[in-house]
């Protein structure tokens, strides 16, 4: 898919009446189209073909690739780092800054250089604790919190100043979303929160790994109630299991993703689970589809990347709509 | 100290109230403190509010209380320090992504602030990031000043 003014790869798109951003990300969910986000893997390593190689498997199946920062509290390629080279190539980039490494002179100097480089939308995080990293040592920073981080965020753009008050001679031309755990204690807070992120300035807002429908479907009943269903276009986050076992691991130590016990009871029934996995993604797709106030879907397919094609072919979430790949900035 | 900590969560309404009672009274006593100078006060303030809501709250004396907009419940606790709301590692069980057996300061606030009323509790109001040049010195004596000012 491109749009009837797309420009060469690694330029901006106009900027539509009642947009705030040049990106095609804004575009599709503006235009009432359900969308599709992932993830992207960052490497360890420093040669930017690893990168490129990791991002061709998105192509023509997602409206935004989201950079993640140093997610786990591991260290990789920074999200600023993937967000250089893909936008160069056209991609539609979401750059992941969290508050764990990083403090407010480093957070604002960071919107100007990725706005500067065509990224269209940002994904403002509080960030894991690095206990749960491979630094365990290292010191955490939070100088800001996610909130915070929004609506300085906007700040920048709306009011085209730092937090300081010193004006900017252009500002960032921003996308703004935040991050969603509907299934993590206190869960009657959690709908609130969501509105205290929009009156910060989040527009876009995806979830953590969503396992259980019933538990999405009383938050978005939560959040329809509040009407912010018209004020942010929420995407619920999904993604693969690679088996039973890997899924019983990641609901014991990664932080904040709830897994009933019926999911992992269906994995390991499975004769092949890595495939039941799989289809179990494209199951949740369909029923959160149908959800009222959905807007989107997240993947999170780690290690499985190379099979986000498969997951939203099948899933059929899309109907006839193919995203953007590089050929068609050609 | 847990036991009080927790104490105040349950009292939060009263605690609150108290609270608001004192920060009148203070503002009574503004032309006096005034006289006597805010620089001169702000050390022994400090010490005497440091033990009072250290007791209570387990206050980190950031210099900046959101108590009365946190159901009671300190956010600086936090291993985060997030001052507007929880992160999404909170446990199942309500215990901290970081410290397991405490459990999560926003957990702690939800319940002070259900006690208080959805209006008065604050849980809405968008914390900016903390002054970092504020800790240690007394927020009572910020907040009379920000009082004066925006009453002025």
């Amino acid at each position: 898919m491109s749009f009837a003014d797309e420009p060469a790869a690694g330029e901006n798109l106009p900027i539509l009446p009642g947009h705030y951003s040049p990106g095609r990300f804004e575009r599709v969910l503006r235009a009432g189209q359900f969308a599709v986000t992932a993830e992207i893997a960052p490497p360890d390593s420093a040669d930017p073909a690893e990168v490129y190689a990791r991002a061709r498997d998105f192509n023509g199946f997602v409206d935004a690739i989201n950079a993640t920062d140093g997610s786990g509290a591991n260290c990789h390629m920074s999200s600023m780092g993937i967000c250089a080279l893909l936008t160069r190539m056209g991609y539609s980039m979401i750059l992941q800054m969290s508050c764990r490494d990083r403090n407010r002179i480093s957070m604002q100097g960071d919107v100007l250089g990725a706005a500067a480089m065509g990224v269209a939308n940002i994904l403002c995080l509080s960030g894991d604790g690095v206990q749960s990293g491979d630094h365990p040592e290292a010191k955490p920073v939070f100088d800001m919190d996610s909130i915070s981080a929004l609506a300085m965020v906007r700040h920048m753009r709306d009011n085209s100043a730092f937090l300081s008050g010193r004006k900017l001679s252009s500002p960032p031309q921003l996308f703004m979303g935040g991050a969603s755990n509907p299934f993590a204690p206190p869960l009657d807070f959690r709908p609130q929160r969501l509105a205290k992120k929009v009156a910060a300035g989040a527009q876009f807002v995806q979830t953590q790994y969503c396992f259980d429908i019933d538990r999405l479907k009383l938050f978005m009943a939560k959040t329809r109630d509040m009407g912010l269903h018209e004020k942010v276009f929420i995407l619920p986050g999904v993604g693969p299991m690679a088996s039973a076992k890997s899924a019983d691991w990641i609901r014991k130590n990664v932080a904040g993703v709830h897994i009933p016990d019926s999911v992992i009871k269906r994995l390991a029934g499975a004769k092949d689970q890595k495939q039941e996995g799989v289809d179990l993604c494209i199951d949740l797709m369909q029923q959160i589809q149908e959800i009222e106030g959905v807007s989107g879907i997240h993947l999170m397919a780690y290690r499985q990347e190379h099979r986000i094609g498969e997951i939203v072919t099948k899933s059929n979430v899309l109907g006839t709509r193919v995203p953007w790949s590089p050929q068609d900035s050609q | 100290m847990k036991a009080a900590r927790d104490w105040s969560v349950r009292h939060a309404k009263g605690l609150h109230k108290l609270y608001e009672v004192l920060a009148w009274t203070l503002h009574l006593f503004d032309p006096v403190l005034r006289r006597i100078g805010y620089e001169r006060l702000d050390k022994p303030f400090a010490r005497v509010e440091g033990l009072i809501k250290g007791f209570l709250f387990d206050s980190q004396s950031c210099g900046q209380c959101t108590l009365g907009s946190t159901g009671m419940a300190c956010p600086m606790n936090c291993p985060k320090t997030l001052r507007n709301g929880p992160c999404g590692g909170v446990r199942q069980n309500g215990g901290c992504e970081i410290k397991p057996e405490m459990t999560c300061v926003w957990v702690k606030a939800w319940e002070g602030s259900q006690q208080m009323g959805e209006a008065e509790s604050g849980l809405q109001v968008i914390q900016l990031p903390v002054d970092t040049r504020l800790k240690g010195h007394s927020s009572w004596l910020e907040a009379l000043k920000a009082r004066r000012e925006t009453s002025a």
